[in-house]
């Protein structure tokens, strides 16, 4: 800062900087986004008295995570929370083995060309595609039940996965690798010993947070047919059988929980 | 790293001992089993009639959804305009909500590490683990269906996600400016004003667009259950076996996906 400038500030009241400094810009961004919300607000019809009725059965639904209600329905929740459990496990088996190579096809630095490209378009395939849409489509196609909501989930597992251990890849120490070729290994045996171990407590630990991601979206594939514990839910809202619902709701916070801490736990070991 | 002598005295190198192995191999069959437990269970539900069927279903599909109905697109403005609002108002209603739980979540803010931490961390996690279609199902039951319960799904399905990342970015702020902040004299919200909140607010920008970027993601498909936006026409279409309506449809939610991770990514570089 020159003196000239801090003699002009000496005297005056400090202001704080602007997050936007440029004050044209800052003045079209604040009254663009006012212009945004009225219009915004404008369209959304709200049916303020249908809102108020419902708070009475909103105040219900609160209540009955006081007491909710397992037993009653305890072998429906518990066939659709095993379903749930088995399709996590079983997509991500699958969608983890199938995402390796297809992390390693999309890794700048060790694939070719061809290859390179291939594998960068499934990933963008399956990640611009939510589960929810995939689901229903493998529904029409494979009728009703877990093997949708498995494919689904395997499909979504590969694009979410391949990309990030194509980045880790990309972002490996070329010295260690090169040592390894060095040595006069294979193909198989530089990616065994160079580059498998660099990216490994990565993998595991997006493994962990994929099959916890998994978790959680099985439980609404079964809204669109795809099984699991979301049909079992969404016939409980149909019913307004709200103690059962908030009893499926806290199992699947529960089960979160506990996978959470659980990949906390084997990341730090493998870190 | 052990080294192995065979009978004739040839030294091997591998990489685990004997007993190593062992145990891995060991997690590993358990492992496997379990793996084919689970597919079994899947595979007894299923009707393999309908998957041997499969190739020719989709080949069916496939012929009736191409080419797309273009003029469809003339109904699809408004649904569209209905998916950005549920968005961005989910978005900032959600900031809104997420910056004091932040704030009583981090470690160097709250004021009890004791008994409103634990509060604050619980409504993270728990608005977090439910996905937004549960919430939106929930709120239809609650206040009936239309946009205004697909805003309030994606605002407390974002609270989580948005608080979690706002209060790690709390607890990494550099104490020393702070502590200067403090020396002057300044009141708790002088101090969170001029010390805490200009720290933060880069990581608060980024996290805003990243979570709209995913919210555009997920407004699209809330129609579904009947919560407003171009889902509630994917849905229609659906139940009338319109498919070139659905993939018109499929395209645009397409287009809308790329287009916001293109303005997200735009704007996180822009402020980062």
């Amino acid at each position: 800062m020159s003196h000239r400038e801090l003699d002009d500030m000496l005297g005056t009241k400090w202001r704080k900087p602007s997050f936007v400094p440029n004050p044209l810009l800052r003045w079209v961004l604040i009254l663009g986004f006012i212009a945004y919300l009225i219009a915004a607000f404008m369209t959304i019809d709200v049916n303020w008295s249908r809102v108020y009725d419902g708070l009475d059965r909103g105040g219900q639904f609160i209540m009955a995570f006081a007491k909710p209600d397992f037993v009653s329905r305890a072998g429906d929740i518990w066939s659709g929370l095993l379903e749930s459990i088995v399709m996590t496990v079983a997509a991500s088996v699958v969608g983890i083995l199938i995402s390796i190579p297809i992390g390693l096809g999309a890794a700048r630095n060790i694939a070719p060309m061809p290859i390179y490209l291939i594998c960068r378009g499934i990933v963008a395939i399956s990640r611009a595609l939510q589960e929810i849409i995939v689901a229903i489509l493998l529904v029409a196609i494979f009728g009703f039940g877990p093997l949708a909501g498995f494919l689904t989930l395997s499909f979504a597992t590969i694009g979410f996965l391949s990309k990030l251990l194509a980045e880790d890849i990309e972002s490996m120490d070329r010295v260690q690798a090169e040592a390894i070729r060095a040595s006069g290994a294979r193909w198989t045996q530089w990616i065994n010993y160079g580059v498998q171990p660099q990216v490994m407590p990565r993998l595991v630990g997006l493994s962990m947070y994929r099959i916890d991601i998994n978790f959680r979206e099985s439980a609404i594939l079964g809204l669109v047919g795809a099984g699991g514990i979301g049909a079992t839910l969404n016939t409980a809202f149909d019913r307004y059988e709200y103690d059962t619902a908030a009893a499926i709701l806290l199992l699947i916070i529960g089960i979160v929980m506990a996978l959470e801490y659980l990949s906390g736990i084997i990341r730090a070991r493998v870190q | 790293m052990p080294v192995l002598e065979d009978v004739n005295g040839v030294r091997e190198w591998r990489r685990r001992t004997t007993g190593q192995s062992l145990i891995r191999w060991f997690g590993w069959l358990i492992g496997v089993a379990v793996f084919v437990v689970c597919w079994q269970r899947i595979s007894d539900s299923t009707t393999w009639f309908f998957v041997w069927d499969a190739p020719r279903i989709a080949e069916d599909i496939w012929t009736r959804a191409t080419p797309p109905r273009w003029e469809y697109i003339t109904q699809l403005g408004r649904p569209i305009w209905d998916t950005f609002n549920i968005a961005t108002l989910g978005t900032i209603i959600a900031l809104f909500l997420a910056v004091p739980v932040a704030f009583l979540a981090a470690r160097n803010t709250t004021p009890s590490a004791l008994f409103v931490r634990p509060v604050a961390l619980l409504i993270i996690v728990a608005t977090r683990s439910i996905n937004s279609l549960i919430w939106a199902l929930l709120l239809i039951a609650i206040i009936g269906p239309g946009v205004f319960a697909g805003v309030v799904a994606i605002a407390i399905r974002s609270i989580g996600f948005c608080a979690k990342l706002l209060y790690e970015a709390i607890e990494e702020i550099d104490a020393a400016q702070v502590e200067a902040i403090t020396a002057t004299g300044a009141s708790r919200w002088q101090v969170m004003a001029y010390g805490i909140v200009p720290q933060i607010m880069p990581a608060f920008a980024g996290i805003a667009v990243f979570r709209w970027d995913i919210n555009i993601r997920e407004s699209t498909v809330l129609g579904l259950v009947g919560a407003g936006g171009i889902g509630l026409q994917l849905s229609a279409s659906l139940n009338v076996l319109a498919w070139p309506q659905v993939s018109l449809i499929l395209i645009v939610i397409l287009v809308a996906v790329v287009l916001g991770e293109w303005v997200s990514a735009k704007v996180r570089g822009a402020i980062i």
